[in-house]
């Protein structure tokens, strides 16, 4: 493998070398650790990611064994907890941080910087026609404040008090005062601090997106021909760059309550025995900037995996994306929304109602160009030759969770129903649905895509199938009882039940939940495996393995630095001309010009030949 | 000696898994499937496509099933005027995402199984159809302009004022029970302050004011009489609660610093929901569901509806706060410069 890459390296150091003096043999740091190169960046990021997801999802799990079995004893887990396990029974404070600790991880470190990380790096240069991006130091920056972020997230998970456990949106005063709960100490200000690092990060790689997109796309390549992947790049790099600074600053005004003695959310507080003297803040405003964040980071999370869906159906469907245009209208419908639904998730804060119907309004406009993008998916495969690989066939589960999770978000979004369903089970399963699992199976389907042009090798299909389906059943089993659940009013974030009369009902079903949750965690196991050991021992791949027409496919097998051994192609089509009727294949990659397929133009496209 | 012997046989699991998968591989490419485009042999396309089928048909039976299954116990039984609007309109809701949820999915899994790779079929170029774009963009936009508007006339409704002759009641969170306090017969609360609270005054209330004289507080358990409005006035005083009452159909955060209310009017008593459910221990619960602390999940207060005339006995005989702590109120008296230097805080 290594060797494939060595030569690569030295064929665009040839193309380079008239006009780039200081190329030289790079050594193994700057080759692997601290790369340029957007490919290599982007593994890091999915290595990131991927143990990330697991640190996440074995979070989960724990706190799935308390509330399966509350009755139960936990003494079998003291060797990994320690002092978190009290006479065998799991700290109360300490669930609250797993809950928040998983929310945190997932959304944040595995969900955006593991997703878009990957993808946006690994597929926007290739994808578009480019050597690499705009600013590969800034990139490679990028990932070296997000592997700080993520040192210090990982580390407060180990410290005395324990991490952050005011739940992920780490409302205040939960989250400002110590004397609130244990972890709002030490542990909080290492989220802040993480998390500002994070932001940092998120920053530099969202510029750096835009400014790649924007100017170094390949000649012919206009931005109707770029590939959905693309836009969905785009439009998220967009709504980080526009909503993270939001974050920031009221991450900082926390930092400020915390440390500095200010008045920004707090006011009127009696604990601990005491009246504390901040007065005049507001805690809602927390809430506000958080959630002005917040609702774009789901589309964050959800856009790219829209993006990697769309373009594996296509491929694999055989067919033209249907309503490119209508995709492309819908994704910047659904990023522009965005930013002005956020208070749904504050309905029952207090806030003006006046307000409340406001919101209400907006939210479920939100949900048309979502439905159109739907059918267009369903659309495209309807008279398909579908080919079921690994990818298509998460890209179809993607599509079916989405379905699940998004319909209820039309429930959620009414602010009438959402006074009984507001932090209940039925939220908990609305959003894992709808971007969590939707979210994970956009990302399994394009690592097991575009593994070959990571890896030089295929990932084995079988192994592929079976991660498959026990992912998809497990996620069903796992998230379609929590409706039930959720509509019987159980609340979110809790210990157990067993203290209401109205919530100890239920149990087996807890435990059934549980159980399943076991069972899909165990699965991933098996994508491990299959990513670890494919690394070294999968089957060879070759250029265009799955008969793809998107420029990543004209590369080597293994694109070196440069990623096009000569000069870079130029596009001449649209990235979805797949079976074209009277080509001879069923694919014409963007780079062949009109003039090489008379047989198959369009009436229209008789003026390019 | 058992885990080690539970050790072993995982790795012994493993290997055996391990050893399968090398076999299938080899196997694979000794049958000469690999020399073909990924996602066309013929044996897992026909897998893959019964699986994506049986799915559709198992999965949506076994949905079904348990639906039918949890019906008694997700329909908590219900007690307020305006928790059988939002129950209607999540009901009408649930129907028409339901019928998209069958129709969507059985298309998509339909489609992936009709349309599996042939290899002597080709896909139907079929770019994009903007009569199609335009239609399904307008039935959804209907349908959501539909909804929005029964939500906006149930939400108006359940925020509008509260009517003038409520009950009110006060129901204060901290970590981690609730605090209530009702007006007394002055129909009137007394002022409350941060800065007055300490160990016998939970709540704060500023005892100088004689609106306060009369104020009942923490009485054993919430009552509110029925078919009468209830005005809760809600407060935090560490951090922020919310006030859940499943069985009314009521939720609102309890948020320091910032008073919030929320009115409702209880249709059946405690008495007669024994009766409908044939629970003779049935209680209306109070719970708290913002995330608060260590003790979130143990913030319960039992309500009670009783017939207006048994409220009314039982307010009467609910001794006021000063009453059953007189200390406090000669503290107040005699002190007043102090209480002063709290006002001016």
């Amino acid at each position: 493998m290594s060797s494939t890459d060595i030569s690569m390296t030295r064929d665009v150091h040839h193309v380079h070398e008239e006009h780039d003096e200081h190329h030289h043999d790079q050594n193994f740091f700057e080759k692997y650790i601290f790369s340029l190169d957007h490919k290599v960046i982007a593994k890091q990021y999915l290595f990131m990611g991927i143990f990330w997801a697991f640190v996440g999802g074995f979070l989960s799990i724990l706190f799935r064994l308390q509330l399966g079995w509350p009755e139960a004893t936990f003494t079998f887990l003291e060797p990994i907890l320690g002092g978190w396990i009290e006479n065998g029974k799991l700290n109360p404070e300490f669930y609250l941080a797993l809950v928040t600790m998983h929310g945190t991880i997932m959304v944040f470190f595995v969900l955006t910087a593991g997703l878009s990380g990957t993808f946006s790096n690994f597929l926007i240069p290739l994808q578009i026609g480019a050597r690499d991006m705009a600013s590969g130091f800034m990139n490679m920056l990028s990932f070296w404040v997000f592997f700080i972020a993520s040192v210090i997230m990982f580390w407060s998970l180990f410290i005395e008090t324990g991490p952050a456990a005011g739940g992920w949106t780490v409302y205040p005063p939960l989250s400002a005062l110590p004397e609130a709960i244990q972890g709002s100490g030490d542990g909080m200000t290492m989220w802040l601090i993480s998390m500002a690092l994070f932001i940092v990060s998120q920053l530099l790689g969202g510029v750096n997106y835009i400014t790649t997109v924007i100017n170094l796309r390949t000649k012919g390549m206009s931005m109707t021909k770029i590939p959905l992947t693309i836009w969905a790049f785009l439009l998220t790099a967009v709504l980080g760059l526009l909503a993270f600074p939001v974050l920031l600053s009221a991450a900082l005004l926390l930092i400020f309550d915390r440390s500095f003695g200010t008045s920004f959310f707090l006011s009127d507080i009696y604990i601990a025995g005491q009246a504390l003297s901040n007065t005049g803040g507001s805690a809602i405003l927390f809430q506000h900037l958080f959630w002005f964040l917040g609702h774009p980071e789901v589309y964050i999370v959800i856009l790219p995996a829209m993006g990697l869906v769309s373009e594996v159906i296509a491929t694999n469907a055989r067919k033209p994306i249907f309503g490119y245009r209508a995709m492309i209208g819908s994704m910047v419908g659904i990023a522009v929304l965005s930013f002005v639904v956020w208070a749904h998730h504050m309905f029952v804060t207090g806030m003006n109602p006046f307000l409340g119907s406001v919101f209400m309004f907006l939210t479920l406009i939100i949900a048309v160009p979502s439905a159109v993008k739907v059918f267009n998916w369903i659309a495209t495969i309807w008279r398909g030759n579908v080919r079921f690989t690994a990818a298509m066939l998460f890209a179809i589960g993607f599509v079916s969770l989405f379905i699940s999770g998004g319909l209820t978000g039309i429930i959620l979004g009414n602010s009438a129903l959402d006074i009984q369903l507001h932090d209940t089970y039925f939220v908990v399963a609305h959003f894992h649905l709808v971007m969590g699992a939707a979210a994970f199976f956009g990302m399994f389907c394009g690592v097991y895509h575009w593994y070959p042009k990571m890896f030089g090798r295929m990932m084995d299909e079988k192994l592929g199938y079976i991660h498959f389906w026990l992912t998809f059943i497990a996620v069903y089993l796992v998230f379609m009882p929590m409706h039930y659940i959720g509509i019987a009013g159980f609340p979110r974030r809790y210990y157990n039940w067993t203290g209401f009369e109205t919530f100890n009902i239920f149990t087996d079903l807890n435990t059934f939940i549980s159980l399943a949750a076991i069972f899909g965690f165990v699965a991933q196991f098996i994508f491990l495996f299959n990513f670890v050991y494919s690394i070294f021992r999968g089957r060879r791949a070759t250029e265009n393995p799955w008969h793809s027409n998107t420029l990543e496919w004209t590369t080597p097998v293994l694109p070196g630095h440069g990623n096009w051994p000569g000069e870079i192609p130029a596009v001449y089509r649209w990235p979805y001309d797949y079976s074209k009727p009277g080509a001879a294949e069923d694919y014409i990659p963007q780079t062949v010009p009109f003039s090489q397929t008379q047989s198959s133009n369009l009436p229209n496209e008789k003026d390019f030949e | 000696m058992i885990t080690i012997a539970i050790g072993l046989s995982i790795i012994l699991l493993l290997v055996i898994l391990y050893l399968l998968f090398r076999i299938g591989t080899l196997a694979s490419i000794f049958r000469g499937s690999t020399e073909r485009a990924a996602g066309t042999t013929k044996v897992s396309n026909r897998v893959n496509g019964m699986m994506l089928l049986l799915f559709l048909i198992v999965g949506g039976a076994a949905f079904a099933w348990s639906f039918v299954d949890a019906w008694d116990d997700m329909n908590l039984p219900l007690a307020s005027l305006h928790g059988e609007w939002t129950d209607n309109l999540f009901w009408t809701t649930m129907i028409v995402i339901g019928i998209v949820f069958v129709i969507t999915q059985i298309l998509l899994f339909i489609y992936s199984y009709k349309y599996q790779h042939k290899d002597d079929k080709r896909a139907y170029y079929y770019p994009h159809n903007n009569k199609l774009e335009i239609v399904w963009t307008m039935i959804p936009a209907v349908v959501m302009a539909l909804l929005v508007f029964g939500g906006w006339q149930t939400w108006t409704k359940i925020t509008s004022a509260a009517p003038e002759d409520a009950v009110v009641v006060e129901i204060v969170g901290k970590q981690f029970n609730w605090m209530v306090r009702y007006p007394g017969p002055d129909g009137k609360l007394g002022v409350a302050k941060t800065s007055l609270i300490d160990a016998t005054n939970e709540l704060g209330v500023d005892f100088s004011d004689p609106n306060s004289h009369d104020d009942i507080i923490n009485p054993l358990q919430i009552h509110v009489p029925k078919g009468k409005p209830v005005l809760l006035k809600i407060r935090s005083r560490d951090v922020i609660h919310s006030v859940f009452m499943p069985h009314f159909r009521l939720k609102m955060d309890a948020v320091p610093g910032m008073p919030t209310k929320f009115w409702f009017v209880p249709t059946k008593t405690t008495a007669e929901m024994a009766t409908e459910t044939g629970n003779p221990d049935f209680k209306y619960e109070l719970a708290c569901t913002e995330i608060c602390g260590r003790g979130h999940f143990a913030m319960r207060y039992v309500i009670i509806v009783d017939e207006p005339e048994d409220y009314e006995a039982w307010l009467a005989s609910q001794k006021p706060f000063v009453e059953q702590n007189p200390q406090v109120l000669a503290k107040f008296q005699q002190e007043p410069s102090a209480v002063l230097v709290a006002d001016a805080e």
